[in-house]
């Protein structure tokens, strides 16, 4: 028995030596970190790439957008992603990052839109919500009406407006991290807010005030951190008819039979909506190429023509079976001529 | 004397009451460990039966049969998989139903059968070159929205607008089972196969061996490591501060959160030797680490149980210490060190918070070839499949976890086996 442990002990070894000289190689593989909301198309397009073409699979990481633009920037070489996929632009802070690490050739490609809604369980009515009632729901301070802040002490709908339900306010959405909290914060709440001319004064004299209050989520229990996986908001607004969640409109699309999406401003959250920039809370969704990669790893420039083609993000490409809704034909084209040509389109 | 010898302890009445309290809370003792005991078995019972109900369908695919004609001209006879295959399989459908006109019907009618589709109609192509311009038939998946809905997990009652599938593809697919197109075969491809974002494509393979390089990577680093320290610090270390320190390190480290052997990967493995991200090896690396404390504890106790006699006896006649070790005393620990060792590799086998510090939380379709090729594992998979939008990855979800429970069911089985086979009695 002490000998086959000595022989497992040598293969250790020997597995170990094996490794270092392995890693010696070049990647003949592209690799792709970054947001979990690109996350469900990029796959589509990577694995439809490994199986089209005579390049390997991609592998794709789910990071979340900053994550994801971290690992993006450490450097250039084999260890660091080729690409990262984010569901907001790249920051100031970021590009500066990339750049002190040596990355200066940066190509960003937005690939569409994404909505994001409000829903219920299909056991209880649709409510439509204007964005200022929205906030009034969520925010953590509202104003006191006399100028000033108070914190916030509505407990149901009805609270708010008369025409709501009278039902306890709960709504589960994504953590800090996610950057669909980000754009819900943004887009929702920043956009409720606005509404307040207390607040819209704020914007000039206070920045940092106009932030904390516009994007300040509650703590007291009715905004319900749900965590980063949609799946199960929707299981739990099954669960729960008197309920609200927070997600990507592809989970919408794919449940319709158990939740469905609140009107925003009148609007319901439908492709269509979304598409038109009907609909009020949508962002664009885009992904970063290092193009100092293009000719170390094999395959990026055919990865990217797979991903700008029509038969991908256009209007009836595979992409929106999955929930992608598509930019505007000319939109298309400039980003299809900047991936096709590495175009370096970010500025300082 | 006699006295007290004929004089009955149950004389008293205080004391027959004493004795029958006694004999009550001995009942009540034993019902409280029996209702632990059934109450853990119903859990586990709630836990098989929502995970089996929920995924034993996972192993069944509806497949449809369809006609195919590999068109000469788009196919180019020079170089056959560049051919338009997909353009040739909805040919053939809308040759099935020729009264679908609109864009937006054929395009769903085109969406009844899986991608494979055309992958399978290309290999075919490929593989049997003079059938070109012939109509071939060929048995495909169908979508997941169509096979959800033909194990009833999408159900007609419910009104069009509540559903994924629509009237007209519930027609067009009663049409096809009529004609006797449609088959429920076993699920050969969740076996054989990768990930995938089509769930009727994905399979548990790709993670399976993933595991398994990972485990193996881990088995060879901890194993030979983790027996040597047992030994050295059981058997030979001298007891001092030193030592000591050690030992309750040992411990400590034992209880660390994993996730932290997963950022001590990322920081050494990954970013100071610079081994490649998302391979086998770096996770099998982590996982030893994160494996180790269990098997020195298992091994020090497996060694602290063999008699000192047996070695006393050895050493007396005339063996050196090496030899009353490698004789005596490691074959007789042997079976509590192998036990610990299977124990901690179920628990590696279980484990994703270390690795998506490491990249192995990710798509990856190509299924492993070694301990450097991009993999993931099979908890991985699940969690990623359980994330993922499209309602048939529930089923798949839970097929995946039967799959893991089989794996770990086996190695505790051979853990118990282990022991009972060498097990020696003093």
């Amino acid at each position: 028995m002490f000998r086959s442990t000595i022989a497992l002990g040598a293969a250790a070894v020997l597995t170990a030596t094996f490794a270092a000289a392995t890693t010696a190689q070049a990647r003949d593989q592209i690799r792709i970190v970054g947001s979990s909301t690109v996350y469900p198309f990029a796959t589509v397009v990577a694995e439809k790439f490994g199986k089209s073409s005579k390049f390997r699979t991609p592998v794709v990481e789910s990071t979340g957008s900053g994550g994801g633009l971290k690992l993006f920037c450490a450097g250039i070489g084999d260890g660091y992603p080729d690409i990262t996929n984010a569901s907001r632009a790249i920051k100031k802070s970021e590009i500066e990052r990339c750049a002190k690490n040596g990355i200066k050739n940066i190509t960003e490609v937005k690939i569409g839109y994404d909505g994001i809604v409000l829903a219920n369980s299909k056991k209880a009515d649709v409510v439509s919500l204007s964005k200022k009632q929205i906030f009034l729901a969520l925010a953590k301070d509202i104003p006191d009406g006399k100028g000033g802040f108070k914190a916030n002490n509505h407990s149901n709908w009805n609270e708010i407006d008369r025409g709501l339900p009278n039902r306890k306010i709960e709504v589960m959405g994504p953590p800090p991290t996610s950057g669909t909290r980000d754009a819900f914060v943004e887009l929702a709440m920043e956009g409720g807010c606005k509404a307040f001319k207390e607040i819209t004064v704020l914007k000039n004299s206070d920045v940092n005030k106009y932030k904390a209050i516009c994007h300040s989520v509650r703590e007291d229990g009715a905004f319900i951190e749900a965590g980063e996986n949609d799946v199960l908001i929707v299981r739990k607004l099954e669960a729960n008819p008197n309920a609200y969640g927070i997600f990507g409109f592809s989970f919408l699309d794919q449940n319709a039979d158990r939740v469905q999406g609140s009107l925003i401003d009148g609007k319901s959250p439908t492709f269509e909506n979304i598409a038109s920039g009907d609909y009020g809370i949508s962002r664009p969704l885009f992904f970063y190429v290092k193009n100092d990669h293009v000719p170390m790893v094999p395959g990026i420039r055919e990865y990217l023509a797979a991903f700008t083609n029509d038969n991908a993000w256009g209007e009836d490409g595979y992409l929106t079976d999955k929930g992608l809704i598509p930019m505007p034909s000319a939109e298309r084209k400039k980003y299809l001529s900047d991936a096709k040509n590495l175009t370096t389109n970010l500025t300082m | 004397m006699t006295d007290l010898i004929t004089m009955p302890v149950r004389a008293s009445k205080a004391g027959a009451a004493r004795l029958k309290q006694r004999h009550a809370a001995e009942r009540r003792f034993r019902f409280y460990g029996l209702f632990a005991i059934c109450f853990g078995l119903s859990c586990i019972g709630i836990l098989f039966f929502t995970i089996i109900s929920g995924g034993y369908s996972t192993f069944s695919q509806t497949v449809v049969t369809i006609d195919i004609n590999l068109e000469r001209d788009l196919i180019d006879a020079k170089n056959i998989s560049d051919g338009d295959f997909r353009k040739i399989v909805q040919n053939s459908l809308y040759g099935l139903f020729p009264e679908v006109t609109g864009r937006r019907d054929k395009r769903k009618l085109a969406n009844l059968v899986s991608p494979a589709a055309e992958y399978q109609a290309r290999d075919y192509a490929v593989a049997n070159p003079h059938h070109i311009g012939k109509t071939i038939s060929i048995q495909v998946p169908t979508s997941d929205d169509m096979d959800q809905f033909s194990k009833g997990v999408i159900r007609a009652d419910l009104p069009e607008s509540e559903r994924r599938v629509s009237d007209l593809e519930i027609v067009w697919f009663n049409g096809l089972k009529e004609q006797g197109r449609i088959e429920t075969i076993f699920n050969r491809t969740f076996f054989k196969s990768g990930d995938s974002r089509d769930p009727e494509l994905a399979g548990i393979l790709g993670a399976a061996l993933g595991s398994f390089y990972t485990l193996l990577v881990t088995f060879l680093l901890s194993f030979p490591i983790g027996v040597a320290s047992a030994i050295y610090l059981e058997e030979f270390a001298p007891k001092n501060r030193l030592t000591q320190l050690i030992e309750i390190n040992i411990n400590n480290l034992a209880a660390v959160p994993s996730i932290v052997f997963g950022l001590l990967g990322l920081a050494v493995f990954l970013n100071f030797f610079g081994l490649p991200r998302s391979a086998p090896l770096v996770g099998g690396m982590v996982l030893a680490l994160m494996t180790l404390p269990t098997i020195i504890i298992a091994g020090r106790a497996a060694l602290k149980s063999v008699p000192p006699s047996i070695r006393q006896a050895a050493i007396g006649l005339g063996a050196s210490p090496m030899q009353t070790l490698t004789h005596h005393t490691l074959p007789l620990a042997m079976p509590g060190m192998m036990t610990g060792t299977i124990l901690g590799m179920a628990q590696a086998l279980g484990e994703t918070a270390p690795l998506l510090m490491i990249g192995m939380v990710a798509f990856i379709v190509d299924i492993p070839a070694g301990i450097t090729d991009p993999a993931t594992v099979m908890p991985v998979q699940i969690y990623l499949w359980s994330d993922s939008p499209e309602r048939a990855f529930i089923e798949r979800t839970s097929g995946a976890i039967m799959v893991l429970l089989a794996f770990l069911i086996t190695m505790n089985a051979l853990a118990v086996n282990l022991r009972k086979k060498f097990e020696q009695k003093w």
